[in-house]
């Protein structure tokens, strides 16, 4: 196996505050990866970066054999990295197929997109199927809801057939039962993709993850599995301590 | 689907419960019966009753609708206020305005060269004795500037308000460039004073009717092409751009580019409309294309609502002939009531007079 992501002493400055500091972090092909974190730990930062949107002051982001810094945005994304956001943003004006259809679209020459699109094609089926959106396929975006919302992103993201999946909060304002259907289709979507996971919900993360990085004010904490994070005093100290530590500034 | 998501959209109907909408033959046919109907009305009916001079008036209109119909393309599908057509309408009349100054010159000069005291041909208008460039570049000049203008813009990602102001700037300083240029272009006057198009008299009623007839064809065309690429893919990509630029970015599509040829192609339709404009009106000039006609022919497709290609062409026609009728009443109120109009439609029917035509159809569904 080698290494599909690979983040080397990656830092990432905002007007001289450090968001990231030196940050290292591994994916190999077929992983499904978590990252957690307080807030501020730069968990987003560290997405943002690998797929353009943020420029590092310094560090590298291979992809494949690829180097991601420096790149445009779409680029990126046309190299086989893909991302959902913490609030989606799906076209609430074009319907459910068109909303999947456009993503899947992405590698046909802009001439060739100045036909009609024709019926369902196989990428778009198979992302319906999926996310379970199949009824759904004729209404516009607009009239879903935020679990169906986000289900739809994550079908558009399936359907561009990416090698890299980066999922930022995927399950953030959902009800229990949106939660549990969401983790299932990242169980699914992880048999065979890789995917980097950011994540708050500890709950959701003692049901679905595996592999665990910890991220904690710019630097990676700690590594390892669900178990070994849970046990490791350390992350105990960063969520708990933290809180402890409130709990008493406020007492006191 | 859960009982849970049924409490988050408890405005909208149950979608799953909802069949996805078959159109029935009636509504799929709708469409090209109305089509077909307005070709007519413009093709055989009009010419008919109106006379030469109405006929004239509506084909100035219609050419209007040429722009609007780019207009409601660029800002109501794609986003981009385009407060500057002039200047691709001009690029377009003036291409065609020096092929037919230059043949009435009959390897001379044009009339207002010999008044402004140049005594040989610049050498930028040598090209345009020849009919098929001149003709080319009523539309290669437009498309050209716009592809070189919005891929600098775009790129820097310069949109919203900013873009809007970048092209009502460009509209001005093409206005000031015009006007010093005396021997070039003919300053303030522009360019006017034709009397033949191929050979035929432009005086003619006979011409005038054919060249009402041409526009009507050319504006029916650009409608269902137009039409037929809002509806496509690139369409579709568009619509999202304006929803979403930053998001279309993370789907593997440059938004850069998207706009980059839709502005292009609204240009490209701005510069035909310009050259179709000369013969039919017999005059262009800095006072045609500035800030204000630029303006006024947003505010034309605002009024018709820029959401849809009808509206844009309808605005067009319904405004033409508000302020030719009102400014017969009363001449120098067409302003108030224009600026009215728009502030009336703007914040009552964002849609235009198409949304409002529309409404009871959307209500029933």
């Amino acid at each position: 196996m080698s290494a599909l992501l690979s983040v080397r002493g990656l830092s990432v400055v905002f007007d001289g505050f450090t968001a990231i500091d030196g940050v290292d972090l591994t994916v190999e092909q077929g992983e499904l990866r978590f990252l957690i974190g307080p807030n501020g730990a730069g968990k987003t930062t560290l997405i943002d970066v690998i797929t353009g949107l943020t420029r590092p002051a310094a560090g590298t982001v291979r992809f494949g054999e690829q180097d991601l810094v420096g790149r445009r945005e779409h680029e990126i994304v046309r190299l086989g990295v893909g991302r959902t956001f913490q609030t989606s943003v799906v076209f609430g004006e074009l319907t459910v197929a068109e909303n999947l259809d456009l993503a899947a679209s992405f590698r046909r020459p802009l001439w060739s997109l100045a036909r009609r699109r024709r019926g369902i094609s196989e990428a778009v089926a198979e992302a319906l199927a999926t996310t379970g959106l199949a009824e759904l396929a004729e209404r516009p975006a607009r009239v879903l809801s935020h679990g169906q919302r986000q289900w739809l992103e994550i079908g558009m993201l399936l359907a561009q057939r990416p090698r890299l999946l980066l999922l930022d909060e995927p399950v953030a304002g959902m009800s229990l039962e949106e939660r549990s259907r969401t983790g299932e289709l990242l169980t699914e979507i992880a048999r065979d993709h890789t995917v980097i996971v950011v994540e708050h919900d500890m709950d959701f993360l003692r049901r679905y993850a595996s592999q665990v990085t910890v991220l904690h004010e710019g630097r990676v904490l700690t590594e390892g599995s669900v178990a070994e994070i849970r046990a490791d005093p350390r992350v105990q100290e960063v969520y708990l301590g933290r809180a402890r530590r409130e709990a008493k500034d406020v007492v006191g | 689907m859960s009982g849970t998501d049924m409490s988050v959209v408890t405005e909208v109907p149950d979608p799953v419960r909802m069949p996805p909408e078959r159109p029935s033959w009636r509504t799929r046919l709708r469409g090209p019966a109305v089509f077909a109907a307005v070709a007519v009305l413009a093709l055989v009916v009009a010419p008919l009753l109106l006379e030469p001079f109405r006929l004239g008036l509506l084909a100035k209109y219609l050419v209007y609708a040429i722009v609007a119909l780019g207009i409601a393309l660029a800002w109501g599908q794609g986003g981009m206020l385009v407060l500057g057509q002039g200047v691709f309408f001009g690029l377009g009349g003036y291409a065609m305005g020096m092929y037919l100054k230059l043949t009435e010159a009959q390897g001379g000069l044009p009339d207002f060269m010999v008044w402004s005291g140049v005594e040989t041909l610049p050498a930028l208008w040598t090209p345009f004795a020849n009919p098929f460039f001149a003709l080319a570049m009523v539309v290669v000049g437009p498309v050209a500037l716009a592809l070189v203008l919005g891929t600098l813009v775009f790129r820097q990602r310069v949109r919203g308000a900013y873009f809007a102001i970048l092209t009502q700037a460009l509209a001005a300083a093409f206005v000031i460039l015009l006007i010093g240029q005396q021997g070039l272009t003919g300053g303030t006057n522009g360019l006017t004073n034709f009397f033949e198009l191929f050979g035929q008299d432009l005086a003619l009623d006979s011409t005038q009717r054919g060249l009402y007839l041409a526009v009507v064809v050319v504006l029916g065309l650009l409608y269902l092409g137009t039409r037929q690429l809002v509806n496509s893919r690139f369409g579709r990509l568009l619509v999202a751009v304006r929803d979403g630029e930053d998001r279309v970015r993370f789907l593997g599509y440059d938004p850069a580019t998207v706009k980059t040829v839709t502005f292009a192609i609204s240009a490209g339709m701005a510069g035909l409309a310009g050259a179709f404009f000369v013969p039919v009106v017999g005059i262009i000039s800095p006072a045609l294309l500035g800030v204000v006609p630029s303006l006024e022919l947003v505010v034309a497709v605002a009024v018709g609502g820029r959401y849809a290609l009808a509206g844009a062409v309808l605005g067009a026609v319904v405004m033409g002939y508000a302020k030719t009728i009102f400014s017969e009443q009363f001449a120098g109120g067409w302003l108030y009531l224009q600026g009215a109009l728009f502030i009336l439609v703007m914040t009552l029917a964002p849609k235009g007079l198409l949304g409002l035509l529309r409404r009871r159809k959307e209500v029933a569904r």
